[in-house]
């Protein structure tokens, strides 16, 4: 039967089934318009956005650390950016001979490389900070699986010679110790980010949005002059090799303005190498270790005593016989003197003298200068670990403890403290605050602590200990008048005087218009010499010495012999 | 009426095709000063790479170095020191 016959074909449907399918076919037409335009213009940004994810990126600006220089201008801390080495382990399959030059490339192991690569990890780093051209190299060995990213480290010029001051950075470029910690704020840059279209060969062609600009870490100019701190340091290094010392310091300060100019330590460390640091190395001792600071802190006592009226420059004290007995205990001189002006008290540096002037005073007015004059309190310049020594309440003093106080016994002070103590000497009886970082204009006078007639006395009986018949001729230079003191301090080691010693000079010149303080400790020498006079005193000298030539400060003594070309002599009449 | 579609059509084509090039030319510049802009990025890390070679180059240690040892230079003793006043 043919299917034109079939007689299903002469049966009518009824005419709504066509007009239900129609309907049907309408109102899915229907709701694909209406969702078209949900999805074209009504709900438009989830498309776009994703859409544009597919060609947008986000791409991070980094900023750059600030710069660290020296008062004029000298490169002292510097980041530059370093490539990283990174792998995915699970792609890094490398045959042998690619990791054998991919390791030599690196300088490391190849089975050190191989467990690194073999880590169960998503993310290892192969090795960090490794230097652009050499990042170039690995780069064009198109290894799978290893990447490298930028990142940025700091180098040190000067090297161990600025270690202290200066401190470091982690690598992660933030600050870990010295001015990159204390300034950590202001060194550091803020990154940024933009969102960018790339094409397809990776180029931007757009700017999405700018989002934040990165901000550089701002550049800081320390108060620090490098050929200062690099006299300081080598001179300082030379001798503690001379008198094999276990450790020393040096402070220079600026007297008319605070300014710290150099600061150096032993033993130190190259910060551009930090493979193998120890504790030793690392201890920024000026500002971090306390010392009992002997004899140099008799002027203050002397000082206390013009100040009270109670002494004048030439009263006389009597030292005979060198032996001054306190309820059970005795003080010695090193050199039984006999009648002494106060003046030669501390030329000569008597303890039993000093002893007998504190023995004027109540512990209160003692305790009063020392702290008017900043011990047992740190001195808060922003560096990591800094102390304040210690100076105990005066409720608590004994008349023999404040016998040995005023020769610099029974109270400790970091070599910062006691320099810039000196600088009241050096100054015209005030302190002033300490600074770091270069200042334009000299501080406004500071908290008067001595009248300006008490300093004045001071600094000449601090030159006449620096003269035949004081503890520390050694401390003379030729062409400047100087002024300072020595000390020389039993080492306290489980509260019994060792037979260890702790050598120290504080002082400053020229005397005629004092321009640096220097402050030289130098701890246990042990080559036989342990005094004052014969370590610290030739430090001073060296350190003062150079600086004053280097900073052009006018002699203020004569040279000898004299030589002096007068101008007026030297311009022939005819001129 | 039909002139005047033509007319439209020609001027909305031109005027999609300009701003077809103009996209073109901007995203043309913008590379470009993309371009300078990353030479400017990498012609200060170079400053700053020679900034660092030149401190190091100019380190104290190794000019002391040279004065003492090549140029045979040392401090004047104090004999030796000629001081000059400004006339008076």
């Amino acid at each position: 039967m043919k299917f034109t016959n079939s007689p299903l074909l002469s049966q009518l449907l009824p005419a709504w089934r066509a007009r239900f399918v129609a309907a049907l076919i309408l109102l899915a037409f229907g709701t694909l318009a209406a969702r078209s335009v949900w999805l074209q213009a009504v709900h438009n940004d989830f498309l776009q956005q994703k859409g544009e994810s597919r060609y947008a990126r986000v791409i991070e600006m980094p900023a750059t650390r600030g710069r660290i220089t020296d008062r004029s201008g000298d490169m002292l801390a510097v980041s530059t950016p370093v490539k990283s080495v990174w792998a995915i382990p699970e792609d890094a399959r490398l045959a042998p001979a690619q990791a054998r030059e991919l390791a030599a490339l690196l300088e490391m192991d190849v089975r050190e490389l191989n467990r690194r690569l073999a880590a169960e990890k998503d993310f290892v780093f192969v090795k960090r900070q490794i230097p652009p051209d050499v990042a170039e190299r690995i780069g064009a060995l198109g290894l799978p699986g290893i990447h490298q990213s930028r990142e940025y480290r700091r180098y040190y010029p000067a090297g161990e010679v600025t270690s202290h001051m200066l401190g470091f950075t982690g690598v992660e470029d933030r600050g870990q110790e010295g001015i990159e910690l204390a300034f950590e704020g202001q060194l550091a840059g803020k990154p940024g980010s933009r969102r960018v279209i790339k094409d397809r060969r990776g180029r931007i062609v757009e700017d999405v949005e700018s989002i934040k600009p990165p901000q550089d870490g701002k550049d800081i100019t320390l108060a620090l002059d490098a050929k200062v701190q690099y006299l300081a340091f080598t001179h300082l290094k030379q001798a503690l090799a001379e008198h094999k010392a276990k450790a020393g310091g040096v402070v220079v300060l600026d007297a008319r303005t605070g300014e710290v100019l150099a600061l150096a330590n032993l033993p130190a460390y190259n910060p551009n190498n930090r493979v193998r640091l120890s504790g030793a190395q690392l201890r920024n001792r000026a500002l971090t270790d306390v010392f009992e600071p002997g004899s140099t802190l008799k002027p203050f006592t002397a000082a206390l005593a013009l100040e009270k009226g109670r002494f004048r420059f030439d009263s006389q004290i009597q030292t005979a016989p060198g032996r001054l007995t306190i309820g059970n205990a005795t003080i010695h001189d090193a050199h039984p003197h006999g009648l002494l002006t106060l003046a030669q008290v501390i030329q000569k540096s008597s303890n039993v003298g000093v002893a007998k002037i504190a023995a004027t005073f109540s512990p209160e007015e003692m305790w009063r200068m020392f702290d008017d004059i900043g011990f047992g309190q740190p001195i808060r310049l922003g560096f990591p670990g800094e102390v304040g020594g210690r100076l105990r309440p005066f409720k608590t003093w004994r008349p023999i403890e404040q016998a040995t106080m005023s020769y610099g016994h029974g109270i400790s002070v970091t070599l910062m403290q006691l320099a810039r103590a000196y600088l009241v000497f050096a100054r015209d009886g005030d302190l002033i605050p300490l600074s770091l970082t270069r200042l334009d204009s000299p501080p406004v006078a500071g908290k008067s602590i001595f009248s300006s007639q008490t300093a004045r006395e001071l600094r000449a009986m601090l030159e006449m200990a620096v003269q035949p018949g004081g503890t520390a001729p050694k401390a003379q230079i030729p062409g400047y008048r100087v002024a300072g003191k020595t000390g020389t301090a039993h080492k306290l080691e489980g509260g019994q005087y060792a037979d260890r010693y702790v050598a120290a000079f504080v002082g400053f010149a020229p005397v005629s218009e004092p321009r640096l303080v220097v402050a030289v400790m130098i701890d246990e020498p042990g080559n036989g010499k342990y005094y004052g006079g014969e370590v610290a005193a030739p430090v001073f000298a060296q350190v003062m010495a150079g600086s004053l030539r280097t900073l052009g400060v006018a002699p203020d003594a004569p040279l000898k012999p004299v030589q002096v070309a007068r101008e007026a002599a030297a311009v022939p009449e005819s001129l | 009426m039909l002139r005047l579609n033509f007319l439209l059509i020609a001027i909305v084509l031109a005027s999609a095709l300009g701003a077809v090039a103009s996209q073109h030319k901007a995203r043309k510049l913008f590379s470009e000063l993309e371009r300078e802009q990353e030479r400017m990025r990498s012609l200060e890390v170079e400053w700053g790479q020679l900034q660092l070679e030149q401190s190091t180059w100019a380190a104290h240690a190794r000019i002391e170095k040279i004065a003492r040892e090549r140029l045979r230079m040392k401090p004047p003793a104090a004999g030796q020191v000629l001081a000059v006043e400004a006339a008076k």
